[in-house]
């Protein structure tokens, strides 16, 4: 079983070399080596995830000949490769969802370099899931930005290149916050290996003189990564970009790419500053806090919003107001809330994003709430993915969100201080949620007479039907079976740390 | 505190460019101004890395005259760092150039928000 311990590392070098292939290929050629790869990419990862799940702990891969201080290394839990298996999966079934639009959005003869961000995007992604090397981790955060930038900016509109003029801003800030924040840390600590950088940490927060140096680090590097993810109050470049992009950009951007920056930060946390000194640390209020307000003033926003794509574009800020607020508890049932959450949430909000473009392609291809009235009559399977996908964020039992709301309110009471606002938050946030979503789905099941437009069979539309159709069962899949999940993301938290 | 911050004035001094770098690229709303900003900034980033990887009295770590001891080279790490952090930060130039030019091409001119302006205007 040797062979499966080279997996995490074979499958990113698989993703960087099948874009280098994309660049010199046909727009047919480039898309099946696309999905090809990632359907391999995916089996790799699950047998990894069962490796590790029966092996029962995490493995560590040497990259290079180099033993420990000096070489790379890559490091795979349950929780790591869970982790990889949902984002690939998600990518396939947004790219699948999206195509009819892609080809229409796209100037033609660029569609090859379309599918070559896409393999670079899940190369980065990839690496920041796996590795244990902190500035490894720096150098694929910026090939994540870069590719993500690209992905948004595919589809020339004025929109859009502004969206990626505002988000390249945004992020660089992010990243170079973090660059500091990590050459502080090697400063202080002499290593760039995760777990070497532990023990200095540890070393170092014994002394008295170095605490305020180490704090401010990890302040910096937290703040970096909470700013590239669209933490409020740095949302501003958000909406236009998730509401103007392609609609497969828009799904995998709110779903892997801020998530593939979280999912670092909590490595962070547990491998290298380690979770007790992180918890006595005041960081971690300022996440809460923030995390709290992104759900209030996210879901304001989004009632505010006449257009349905912006709409879902800020309900995304809430959601990851949620997923700090998990992290702001600081507990280990908060941390595990906040991982489902990542699943729930990622599942969510790609279905919402393709259920979306079904029901506005039926309506003259305008997002504004009054066209879209009666538009899931006309395209039913559409209709339906959004009012799955609307539930599942509202936290309807049945649904993956409902168990991460309750996960959210479950390690909310351990935790005495923060539990009245975590509570109250989720409520509050509840009621708006039900608020926009819902009124959305009325608006879709409402008839509309005087309408003109077509409507869509499922069998016109093959692809897009069974893309909607696996999303919505992943979702009452992660809602119905959330036991086991969750035994393997505690699981995969303890041997995180 | 005030003898740290005077013998390390090269850590100082990056931590001011740092900040400088931060503030452009976060508030001047010319495009050209904002890259100039970033660049400021992650020079910073080197700088600091550069006087943090210095020891005085220390050579770059190629062997010479024989001499291997320890003692006489400075740690290459520090260094290797710059250099990837040069890459990455021209790539991200380069796109951001690129970005500037298209926008300008489209709408005659480099401020951020006179284009996030006309844009309301189009009203798409």
């Amino acid at each position: 079983m040797d062979i499966i311990r080279s997996f995490p590392g074979m499958s990113i070098m698989l993703c960087l070399f099948a874009g280098i292939i994309s660049s010199g290929m046909k727009r047919k050629a480039a898309c099946y080596l696309n999905s090809a790869l990632i359907l391999a990419v995916t089996a790799m990862n699950a047998a990894v995830l069962y490796y590790t799940v029966v092996t029962g702990e995490a493995f560590v891969f040497v990259m290079g000949k180099f033993p420990a201080p000096w070489g790379n290394e890559l490091r795979a839990g349950m929780l790591e490769a869970a982790v990889a298996v949902l984002f690939c999966v998600i990518m396939l079934l947004s790219v699948w969802g999206g195509r009819k639009k892609l080809d229409e959005e796209v100037e033609a003869g660029k569609h090859n370099l379309y599918y070559v961000l896409l393999d670079l995007l899940l190369s980065s992604l990839l690496a920041l899931v796996y590795t244990n090397d902190l500035f490894t981790a720096y150098v694929f955060v910026e090939i994540n930005t870069i590719s993500a930038c690209g992905l948004i900016m595919i589809r020339q509109i004025g929109r859009t290149l502004e969206a990626a003029v505002r988000y390249m801003i945004m992020s660089l800030l992010g990243s170079g916050l973090l660059l500091l924040g990590i050459c502080m840390l090697y400063d202080l600590t002499g290593h760039l290996l995760m777990s070497d950088i532990h023990e200095g940490v540890l070393r170092a927060a014994a002394v008295p003189e170095y605490r305020i140096p180490l704090v401010v680090s990890i302040a910096l590097m937290v703040i970096g990564l909470s700013v590239k993810s669209a933490l409020f109050p740095f949302h501003a470049w958000l909406p236009d970009a998730y509401g103007y992009s392609t609609v497969s950009s828009a799904a995998i951007l709110s779903s892997l790419v801020s998530k593939g920056y979280i999912f670092l930060l909590i490595k962070i946390i547990y491998r290298v500053i380690g979770f007790e000194f992180f918890c006595n640390t005041h960081i971690i209020n300022v996440l809460f806090i923030f995390g709290i307000a992104g759900i209030i003033f996210g879901s304001l926003s989004a009632i505010k919003e006449n257009d349905i794509r912006r709409m879902i574009a800020f309900s995304s800020v809430a959601q990851i107001g949620y997923i700090y607020m998990g992290i702001g508890l600081g507990s280990e049932w908060g941390m595990a809330a906040s991982v489902f959450h990542i699943f729930a949430h990622a599942l969510g909000k790609a279905l919402l994003f393709i259920a979306a473009i079904g029901l506005t392609d039926v309506s003259g291809c305008s997002r504004r709430f009054i066209e879209i009235t009666g538009s899931g009559y006309r395209n039913k399977v559409a209709g339906l993915g959004f009012t799955v996908g609307s539930l599942s964020m509202v936290g309807i039992p049945v649904f993956a969100g409902f168990v991460s709301k309750l996960m959210f309110a479950k390690a909310a009471v351990g935790g005495y201080e923060k539990m009245l606002p975590t509570l109250i938050a989720l409520a509050i946030s509840t009621i708006l949620n039900s608020i926009y979503f819902m009124k959305t789905v009325i608006r879709i099941y409402t008839p509309n007479p005087d309408a003109s437009y077509g409507s869509v069979t499922i069998g016109g539309e093959k692809q897009y039907a069974l893309v909607i159709i696996l999303f919505v069962v992943f979702n009452i899949f992660f809602g119905m079976m959330s036991q086991p999940i969750a035994d393997v993301i505690h699981a995969g938290i303890a041997v995180l740390g | 505190m005030g003898v740290n911050l005077f013998t390390n004035y090269g850590e100082a001094v990056a931590m001011i460019l740092f900040g400088i770098g931060f503030a452009n690229l976060l508030l001047q709303t010319n495009l050209i101004k904002k890259i100039i900003g970033l660049n400021i900034m992650d020079s910073a980033v080197y700088l600091f890395l550069a006087e943090k990887g210095y020891v005085v009295g220390r050579i770059a770590p190629i062997i010479t005259d024989g001499v291997q001891s320890v003692e006489r080279y400075v740690n290459p790490i520090p260094s290797g760092l710059v250099l990837t952090g040069i890459v990455v930060s021209v790539s991200v130039s380069a796109l951001m150039l690129s970005i500037t030019i298209r926008l300008y091409q489209r709408y005659h001119t480099l401020n951020l928000d006179e284009i996030s302006l006309q844009l309301k205007k189009e009203g798409r």
